[in-house]
């Protein structure tokens, strides 16, 4: 059997639709890590990337903690968060949120960094107040970047939300797994057919809210 | 226009900039103990080479850099007691590249500052298009955004947004020299006629000797190192130079350039070589001249000729020569005048009314005396004001 063939073998089958273990319950369970884990990090990520990147200080510093970040082993930390914490939803939501918090954090300091300052400048000279400058000057301009950090971030979290399973938490990690273990290879892979789908879907949303958030004047088209 | 027409309308001073230095913490002094009392309502014009402080003088003014030393009155009153917010709103900035704000329309960023005091969206907009038109932006443009603009058209945006909450300051840093000279010379007329109607004080910052003596009213020459070399009227800028260093900085012909502030109202004119596209014979060879305006029927000119290739009767325009570029006395300054008559094949400059007819002839001769005699008088008003 080639893979197409488990993969028809594994959506075809009713029993996959229906129940904790169906196709629909996982699903949820693995875009609410997502969702969770990608709010958190962007709560963390967004307010330092663009306060510092306005002021334009700590670049060095956000770049240490950026690359220390993405040196952790996911599945590592996983392990020791585990062994430390015990199962549980925390334990999970750590290595996802350090996972996801430099790449938000690099590009939306780049982002600001890379703002045209004559606007900038033109906006201080018209008497505007340092938040307003921030939000409405050089959010709009750098939102393009920000939302490609925001997107890589969110689609390493979606991949990397597998490892959930692992400690017996749900998510499309589940049917890999569990699969690898019962050596049902009609499930592994019909999960990473999940996983894989859940992440285009995640690109197109993306797309979309870059389409509507982002200014016709600062997209040239 | 003969610069000498345009002054203050008010001798007050707005803006007292007393025995100020700039010193940047890496140890430059950008500004270095200056001084100037900038008159209200009309426009002060900051020049120097490149690095001699005129965008720090500038800045130090809305408080964007704060002085090292000295102190900046407006009003009467120390800049740095009032609220930086205040201040700044009362104050049009204009930069180089226009800087506007890319993600908004061009009539939000025209409105952006009546939004920031609280104006109602529909308020502001309002201004904002009444603005545009003001400095002759077409209407069809509000909606566009920046990048959809040209840079003329972007600086003219950038003026606009300056001006909406009407201020009654107006600083400019090199606005327009960053577009070609057909688009700046628009831009400076364009500011010229705003400022008639509007009687802004503006503080115009350039590095371009000729654009600061068209639009200043009081020219302030800098150099290197934050000091002043010379403040006076553009006209008095180029009869007496305080040192090498401004004369230098002038550039040539001083001369012919000055030749801009003295109207040309006064010359006198003659009818006498002025002929009908249907002169009769008699009326060719009346005049004592060696050449021959023809005119057509509605008094505009056509060229010159001499008269002994005139045919009553047969006159054909297209072979007369060149009258150049005509001259309205009251408008236009010497300068114009002098230039028409040299461009002129007979030597003469053509006078005409404001609608293109000929209202005489003047000739080189003529306007050499009223040169000498504007030149003597300018002489004489020195030495009442020395
Ligand atoms: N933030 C700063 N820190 C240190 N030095 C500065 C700073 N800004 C300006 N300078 C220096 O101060 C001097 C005056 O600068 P300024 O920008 O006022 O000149 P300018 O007359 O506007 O020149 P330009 O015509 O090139 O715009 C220059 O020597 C410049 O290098
Ligand atoms: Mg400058």
């Amino acid at each position: 059997m080639n893979v197409l063939n488990f993969v028809n073998a594994f959506f075809s089958d009713s029993a996959h639709w229906h129940g904790y273990d169906g196709i629909p319950t996982r699903l949820g369970e693995h875009v609410r890590y997502t969702l969770e884990a990608l709010a958190l990090a962007a709560a963390i990520g967004l307010p330092v990337g663009l306060v510092t990147g306005h002021y334009g200080r700590g670049g060095n510093a956000l770049s240490l903690v950026a690359t220390a970040g993405r040196a952790l082993p996911s599945f590592g930390l996983l392990v020791l968060m585990t062994t430390l914490l015990g199962f549980g939803m925390l334990p999970v939501m750590i290595p996802l949120v350090v996972l996801a918090v430099p790449p938000i954090l690099v590009t939306t300091y780049e982002a600001m960094r890379s703002v045209d300052p004559s606007p900038v400048d033109a906006a201080r000279g018209m008497g505007m107040q340092e938040s307003r400058i921030l939000l409405q000057v050089e959010l709009p301009v750098a939102l393009p970047l920000i939302l490609s950090g925001l997107r890589s971030a969110a689609i390493q979290i979606v991949s990397t939300a597998t490892i959930a399973a692992y400690v017996s938490l749900g998510g499309l990690g589940r049917y890999i797994v569990d699969g690898l273990y019962q050596r049902n290879y009609e499930k592994v892979v019909g999960g990473a057919t999940l996983v894989a789908v859940l992440a285009l879907v995640t690109l197109a949303l993306f797309w979309a809210v870059a389409r509507v958030a982002v200014s016709p004047g600062v997209r040239r088209r | 226009m003969a610069k000498s027409l345009r002054q203050p309308e008010g001798p007050g001073v707005l803006i007292r900039i007393d025995s100020v230095t700039k010193r940047y913490p890496d140890g430059t002094v950008a500004v270095d103990r200056l001084s100037l009392e900038i008159p209200d309502r009309s426009i002060t014009v900051l020049v120097g080479p490149s690095g001699c402080g005129k965008t720090t003088t500038l800045r130090m003014i809305n408080r964007m850099v704060d002085p090292s030393e000295g102190t900046i009155l407006l009003d009467g009153e120390d800049i740095q007691r009032q609220p930086v917010t205040t201040l700044r709103r009362s104050m049009g900035y204009v930069i180089q590249n226009a800087g506007l704000f890319q993600h908004r329309t061009i009539v939000d960023n025209i409105a952006t500052v009546p939004r920031m005091l609280g104006w109602g969206k529909q308020k502001a907009r309002a201004r904002a298009a009444e603005l545009m038109e003001r400095v002759g932006l077409d209407a069809a443009l509000a909606k566009r955004y920046p990048y959809q603009l040209s840079g003329g058209q972007q600086q003219r945006v950038g003026v606009a947004r300056a001006l909406a909450a009407d201020p009654p300051v107006l600083l400019m840093d090199e606005p327009f020299s960053a577009v070609d000279p057909v688009v700046r010379k628009g831009l400076q007329d364009e500011l010229l006629r705003i400022q008639d109607e509007l009687g802004k004080t503006i503080i115009f910052v350039t590095h371009d000797i000729d654009e600061a003596i068209k639009l200043g009213t009081m020219v302030a020459v800098m150099r290197t190192g934050g000091h002043l070399a010379q403040y006076a009227p553009p006209a008095e800028l180029l009869s007496s130079p305080a040192d090498a260093f401004v004369e230098d900085f002038l550039g040539g012909d001083r001369g012919i350039r000055r030749l801009s502030f003295f109207p040309s109202a006064r010359l006198e004119l003659t009818s006498d070589p002025v002929i009908p596209l249907d002169a009769t014979a008699e009326q060719i060879a009346a005049p004592d001249a060696p050449y021959l305006l023809v005119t057509d029927p509605n008094g505009r000119p056509l060229g010159w000729s001499e008269p002994r290739d005139l045919v009553a009767g047969d006159i054909r325009p297209e072979r007369l020569l060149s009258y150049g570029r005509p001259f309205v006395p009251g408008t236009d300054s010497l300068r114009a005048a002098l230039d028409c008559a040299v461009l002129s094949p007979a030597g003469w400059a053509v006078a005409v009314d404001t609608g293109g007819r000929v209202t005489g002839v003047v000739s080189q001769q003529t306007i050499g005396e009223a040169i000498r005699s504007a030149h003597a008088a300018g002489r004489d008003d020195e030495k009442v004001a020395g």
